[in-house]
């Protein structure tokens, strides 16, 4: 049975500007820090590695001096219609919650990794080992977040625990939790960014910066044709940026495929 | 006493003979040496993990799917034999129904074994019935499994109780009749919940809408992969049966079951290879031609170098065309070492769709920018998966040595 495209009155979405992202990976380090992600071990398998946010590298493969690179951070993309929540054996992941957050429950998992093949974003990761957590870092480690266990699924949760202490927050001055004015609630890799490629907010609310960034003629989904509705949205400039962000066939134009679909 | 007999001559079946008692142990301690080898891998990862293997975040189904994939496909002649022969009353097909059993019995509890080291936290393998999600394909998979395992014991069962020392038993013996009056039941609902989970194995890949490799539209909830997959195990599951009492007869050298009955076997196959061929070919079509351009891609695009070539896609379609031609022909199908041979390629076929859906399928880099990654099962997947086979030849063996799985074998040996 195929996946149904979820709807929220809340939509937490974030925008990543490609044409600021300089590649430098504070986002990934962010994110490995605030979520207890386990560090691999040196020299490891790099497909074994668990980062819940990878940078990834686009080239438009052409020659010098016509060559031009981007990068592209990749988190979860809390799809609209997941292909994981529908998959998965026992509901160790679902997106049921006000915000659109597709959740993961490690104690759940059993570890089948259904999740994982049919995710085309890569954006799930297995603990094919124990956490270590070597030195004093178990120290450091953030008491929001539990860490998980060998044997189970992770992904990025939007930093989930940033907006229930946000709708916390609200809650104890008297605020509506579920009206966040803009920037109460924003990820650590939104926080880390130096450039400020990296918007976040709900993209339903039109007092928050996401909801006009996201019509932006230069923004796009990644593999949108897929029909998954990404709350993750990119920016760029360059025509063949945004190209990189679907399958495209040669005769067809950035963009014009989606339209068609409606 | 007759000492020309070996020492444990009283639990043949009737009439049968058997090698010597050393002989079988020295055959049982060569796939032992197997045995412990796997179960030396698998008490490793049960211990250590997941990591122990060659599986990795691109690659989370490797071997093992395809394993469990292949055997279950294999060993449907388990469901589809006992269907004809209980439910359409076919009789020539009693004297292969037991090894279709068998046979069945062994690649489902095989394929239960590797499931168990496959998922990464196995205490939790209860969770799929305590918490299931409706909406999975794999939850199906789970229930349906099962359910049909603990029907297969059912039909191994009276097997068991009819060896010939327990048989002396008037309680067993009453109540090893009473299975065979049940039996058609068992095989009613194996062969409900075969077609099912058959079914949902190929479903649990064409739903996968986020692969265009993999996804496919279908039927109402059921993508055409669910048809697909039940059909190639009817087609292939008599085969592997014919081609595993060929085995048997070569080893033991004795004739177990007559050339009609494996001949019978074979046109039940080929009509059912005739099926899936034809929507095979029309699937790889509409995939090729209709679907993927709809997601911007195209055929040419889902292969690539050497390990992902094309030539897997076409060997795997040719392997069907081929041996179905030369088994719709008489004087072809006639010739025995032609016959098998095209029933090994028709196993050979399926096992390499299984192969293809499970790790090509999730090779295939659907963002752009991203690359194809190559996998290759290490020490541990490959042990663990003789570990399976070793203990099906080991349970077969002992089968073949103390049950009456061939009612023909002693009229065949006279």
């Amino acid at each position: 049975m195929s996946a149904e495209t979820k709807e929220f009155k809340i939509k937490w979405g974030m925008v990543i500007d490609i044409d600021k992202c300089t590649g430098c990976g504070a986002c990934m380090v962010a994110c490995q820090a605030e979520n207890n992600v386990a560090p691999a071990a040196v020299g490891g398998n790099k497909l074994r590695s668990l980062n819940w946010l990878t940078v990834f590298r686009l080239s438009n493969r052409k020659p010098f001096p016509d060559h031009e690179v981007a990068y592209l951070p990749r988190p979860c993309m809390q799809c609209g219609k997941p292909s994981c929540v529908a998959v998965c054996p026992v509901i160790a992941t679902d997106k049921r919650e006000e915000g659109g957050i597709v959740s993961q429950i490690p104690p759940r998992c059993i570890g089948c990794r259904y999740c994982m093949a049919s995710c085309p974003y890569h954006a799930r990761y297995f603990n094919w080992y124990d956490p270590k957590w070597p030195g004093d870092l178990s120290q450091a480690l953030t008491p929001d977040v539990s860490t998980r266990m060998r044997g189970v699924v992770e992904k990025c949760s939007f930093c989930h625990h940033r907006f229930m202490k946000a709708q916390e927050l609200a809650v104890s001055q008297g605020r509506d939790p579920y009206d966040l004015p803009d920037g109460a609630y924003i990820t650590a890799c939104t926080e880390a960014c130096p450039n400020g490629a990296i918007t976040f907010g709900d993209v339903n609310n039109p007092k928050h910066k996401v909801h006009e960034l996201i019509k932006s003629p230069y923004a796009f989904r990644l593999l949108e044709r897929l029909g998954t509705d990404p709350q993750v949205y990119y920016m760029s400039k360059r025509e063949w940026v945004r190209r990189e962000g679907d399958n495209y066939l040669e005769n067809e134009k950035t963009g014009e495929p989606l339209k068609k679909l409606g | 006493m007759d000492y020309s007999k070996p020492i444990d001559a009283e639990l043949f079946p009737e009439g049968c003979e058997r090698c010597s008692l050393t002989k079988f142990t020295g055959w049982m301690a060569f796939l032992g040496v197997f045995f412990l080898w796997g179960l030396y891998a698998a008490v490793r990862i049960l211990a250590f993990g997941l990591g122990e293997t060659g599986m990795d975040d691109y690659f989370g189904f490797g071997l093992w799917i395809t394993l469990d994939l292949a055997v279950i496909a294999l060993g449907a002649g388990a469901f589809f034999t006992g269907a004809l022969r209980y439910i359409l009353n076919i009789d020539e097909l009693k004297n292969i129904v037991n090894l279709a059993a068998v046979v069945g019995f062994l690649c489902y509890t095989g394929a239960m074994m590797i499931l168990v080291l496959d998922i990464g936290q196995p205490i939790r393998c209860w969770f799929g019935y305590w918490y299931p999600n409706v909406h999975s394909m794999l939850t199906e998979v789970i229930f349906c499994i099962t359910c049909y395992c603990i029907v297969l014991i059912l039909e191994f069962v009276p097997l068991v109780l009819e060896n010939r020392q327990l048989m002396k038993n008037r309680f067993i013996h009453a109540l090893a009749h009473n299975f065979h009056v049940y039996m058609p039941v068992f095989a009613g609902i194996g062969a409900f919940l075969s077609t099912f989970h058959q079914g949902s194995l190929g479903g649990m890949y064409g739903v996968l809408f986020g692969r265009p490799y993999l996804f496919r539209e279908g039927f109402f909830i059921w993508p055409w992969t669910f048809f697909l997959f039940t059909l190639s195990a009817v087609a292939c599951g008599p085969m592997f049966t014919v081609l595993v009492c060929t085995l048997m007869e070569k080893i033991t050298g004795r004739k177990l079951v007559s050339w009609e009955v494996k001949e019978l076997m074979g046109k039940v196959g080929r009509t059912m290879l005739l099926v899936y061929t034809v929507f095979k070919c029309l699937d790889s079509f509409t995939w090729a031609c209709g679907l993927l351009p709809v997601e911007g891609l195209t055929f040419d695009q889902m292969f690539h170098g050497w390990i992902y070539g094309k030539w897997m896609f076409w060997l795997e379609h040719a392997l069907l065309v081929i041996p179905l031609i030369v088994l719709f022909i008489k004087p072809m199908r006639q010739c025995r070492p032609v016959f098998y041979l095209m029933l090994f390629l028709v196993c050979t076929s399926i096992t390499i769709n299984r192969y293809v859906l499970t790790v090509q399928g999730i090779a295939f880099p659907v963002m752009p920018f991203d690359r194809w990654y190559e996998y290759a099962p290490n020490w541990a997947e490959w042990a663990s998966s003789i570990l399976v086979i070793s203990y099906a030849a080991m349970v077969l063996s002992l089968a073949y040595r103390y049950l009456p799985m061939f009612p023909q074998e002693r009229e065949l040996n006279k």
